[in-house]
């Protein structure tokens, strides 16, 4: 059997607010094995994007080990974690965070001057990314001259355009009426089946969960069995 | 490629706010070389001065005059070369506010002297020749449309009377920064008329200008001149001609500084004004500069986008600022007429601008760039929505 592509052990998290702390994430250890869909659901304020955000090395516990593709990403400087990130993740985000300035193409292929790839190479890589998505053909277009469906699906393409190991998405279909939602749904799920990405999604929504293989719950900081939680969830 | 792309694209985002800053900077500049400029003409005559050229006057004050005849002992002084009479004349031509320097010189060592005034040959003989002829630089002859053979009609001020004069001959000068605004005639004109009129107050001289052969010496021929009239009615006092000018400029030395003050108060404000540009423009981008970090780039590359986008509208008013401030200098000068004789955008004045424009464009980043590189990520991206 291969090992996971991420284990949690033990990890807390918590805030501060007005001099309190507030505990969100309480003694979590579980493990996501490679090629996982996983759907993290959750009421508000549960810890879900905070786990997300620990996940993706864009935060720190405050104690626990996470490791992903065998790296403890917690014992990472902030440099290292940069580059662990332009490396290893891939991000779609709720609200999409593309460049505005940028074109749909030069959104895809800002990750990739990261890389040592030459300039023909990136815009192989690019053409191929847009081409998976099916905006080919609105490669010049900026931003706000897409609808958020195709903002959201111009994301996923520059979250897989270097090929990461995992993506990690946050509420990808938050901001989307249903026909684009299942439209980007469908596209992860695509990146998942064909490609043997791991993704792991934060969301509320139930028909998005229906997408993931396994859906974690979370609640009060702790997680849940998912076979209760896909019931729960589902109902 | 794409930094740059990023950082135009970026700067053009808020045309407005983006053509006001600049706009800003543009005029702060203009100003800054306009006043740095017109302290620049105020220093022109001491810039202007011969380190071989002493200039001697009564040692009471500049007021009182001193007997022709110290002409002979002061060039009988050990290192002295020549000597020339001079005395300002302050007379009105048509109206008070037609303002223009006149001299009464001894004209052929004077000349000889000051090789920055360059006259034709024969019209200089013929000013020679010429006991009421006068010489006018070419920017008061174009001012006021003087030609060779006019009559240059003049009201006494400290000389009494009517004096009529015929311009013999124009004068140009041999660099851009010689002030070409002064009109010179015969002192023993002046003298065999004050003779005539006010017999009292003839024989008078105001300075004595005084060519040395060692610029080294300057020190020592000084004194030695100064102790030729020791204990006489008329004490002197000879220093080098640039602190004879310094000592006119020292006179109004509270304006200069006001000046000065007020041309980097103009660009203190607009680093304001730019501060509060980059300050909003990073305050409304952090979602992106977070998402860019999330993205792998380095907190240094976020700041670079900052100073980037600082420098580059900091540039562009610069651009607009100085190249603005040749023709807006050239055309103050002749607004002015004679006040400056030389109004001049020297290099300095544009090293000063570009100094102050990068300055600005630096400083005004500093906070909101140290800002978007700290940004913690999650927070960043919380800002979103």
């Amino acid at each position: 059997m291969s090992t996971p592509l991420i284990e949690v052990r033990n990890v807390f998290k918590s805030y501060r607010r007005g001099g309190q702390v507030v505990p969100v994430l309480h003694d979590l250890t579980f493990e996501v094995q490679r090629g996982d869909f996983l759907g993290l659901m959750g009421p508000s304020g549960s810890g879900k994007s905070t786990l997300l955000n620990l996940l993706a090395g864009i935060d720190q516990p405050d104690a626990g080990e996470i490791l992903v593709d065998g790296v403890d990403i917690t014992r990472l400087s902030e440099a290292g974690l940069a580059d662990w990130r332009a490396a290893a993740i891939g991000f779609v985000f709720q609200f999409y965070n593309l460049m505005p300035v940028l074109s749909a193409f030069e959104n895809v292929e800002l990750p990739l001057t990261l890389t040592p790839l030459s300039r023909r190479s990136r815009r192989e890589h690019v053409a191929a990314a847009l081409r998976l998505v099916g905006l080919a053909d609105r490669m010049e277009h900026y931003p706000s001259e897409l609808s958020g469906g195709q903002q959201q699906r111009v994301a996923i393409a520059r979250a897989l355009v270097t090929d990461p190991r995992l993506i990690v998405a946050d509420e990808p279909t938050g901001d989307l009426d249903r026909q684009s939602a299942a439209e980007v749904l469908a596209l992860l799920e695509q990146l998942n089946v064909e490609f043997g990405k791991t993704i792991v999604m934060v969301t509320h929504d139930r028909r998005a969960a229906e997408r993931a293989h396994a859906i974690k719950y979370l609640d009060k900081g702790e997680l849940s069995e998912a076979e209760d939680v896909r019931e729960r969830s589902l109902r | 490629m794409q930094f740059a792309k990023l950082i135009a694209r970026n700067a053009l985002r808020h045309k407005l706010r983006t053509g006001l800053t600049v706009l800003g900077l543009l005029i702060a500049l203009l100003s800054f070389g306009l006043l740095q400029t017109v302290v620049g003409a105020w220093y022109a005559g001491a810039n202007a001065a011969a380190p071989d050229r002493l200039v001697t006057r009564n040692a009471i004050s500049l007021v009182f005059p001193m007997p022709p005849h110290y002409r002979e002992k002061i060039r009988a002084v050990e290192g002295v070369k020549s000597v020339g009479a001079a005395n300002w004349f302050g007379g009105i031509y048509q109206d008070p506010k037609k303002f223009f320097p006149q001299f009464a010189i001894d004209a052929a060592p004077y000349f000889a002297m000051y090789p920055e005034y360059r006259l034709d040959e024969s019209d200089k003989r013929a000013f020679l020749r010429d006991r009421a002829g006068a010489v006018v630089g070419r920017k008061l002859a174009d001012t006021y449309g003087f030609r060779v053979g006019d009559t240059l009609p003049l009201r006494g001020t400290i000389f009494p009377g009517d004096w009529t004069f015929t311009v013999r001959a124009i004068y140009d000068g041999a660099e851009t920064r010689t002030d070409t605004s002064q009109m010179f005639f015969h002192w023993d004109y002046l003298n065999e008329t004050m003779k005539r009129r006010v017999p009292r107050r003839a024989n008078q001289v105001g300075v004595f200008v005084v060519q040395i052969a060692d610029p080294a010496r300057s020190a020592e021929v000084s004194q030695a001149i100064d102790a030729q009239f020791r204990n006489s009615l008329a004490e002197t006092l000879t220093e080098t001609e640039k602190a004879f000018q310094l000592g006119f400029v020292a006179m109004t030395e509270a304006i200069v500084v006001g000046i000065r003050v007020v041309s980097f108060v103009v660009i203190f404000i607009i680093l304001a004004v730019m501060a509060n540009t980059m300050a909003m423009t990073a305050r409304e981008r952090l979602p992106e500069y977070a998402t860019l970090k999330a993205l792998g780039f380095a907190p240094g590359y976020v700041a670079a986008l900052v100073f980037g986008e600082s420098l580059a509208i900091a540039a562009v008013g610069a651009a607009l600022g100085i190249g603005l401030t040749f023709p807006v200098a050239a055309w103050f000068g002749t607004q002015t007429g004679t006040l400056f004789p030389a109004l001049e955008v020297s290099p300095a004045t544009v090293a000063m601008q570009l100094g102050c424009a990068l300055a600005v464009g630096i400083a005004a980043a500093v906070l909101p760039g140290r800002r978007a590189a700290r940004v913690r990520i999650v927070e960043g991206l919380r800002a979103i929505g």
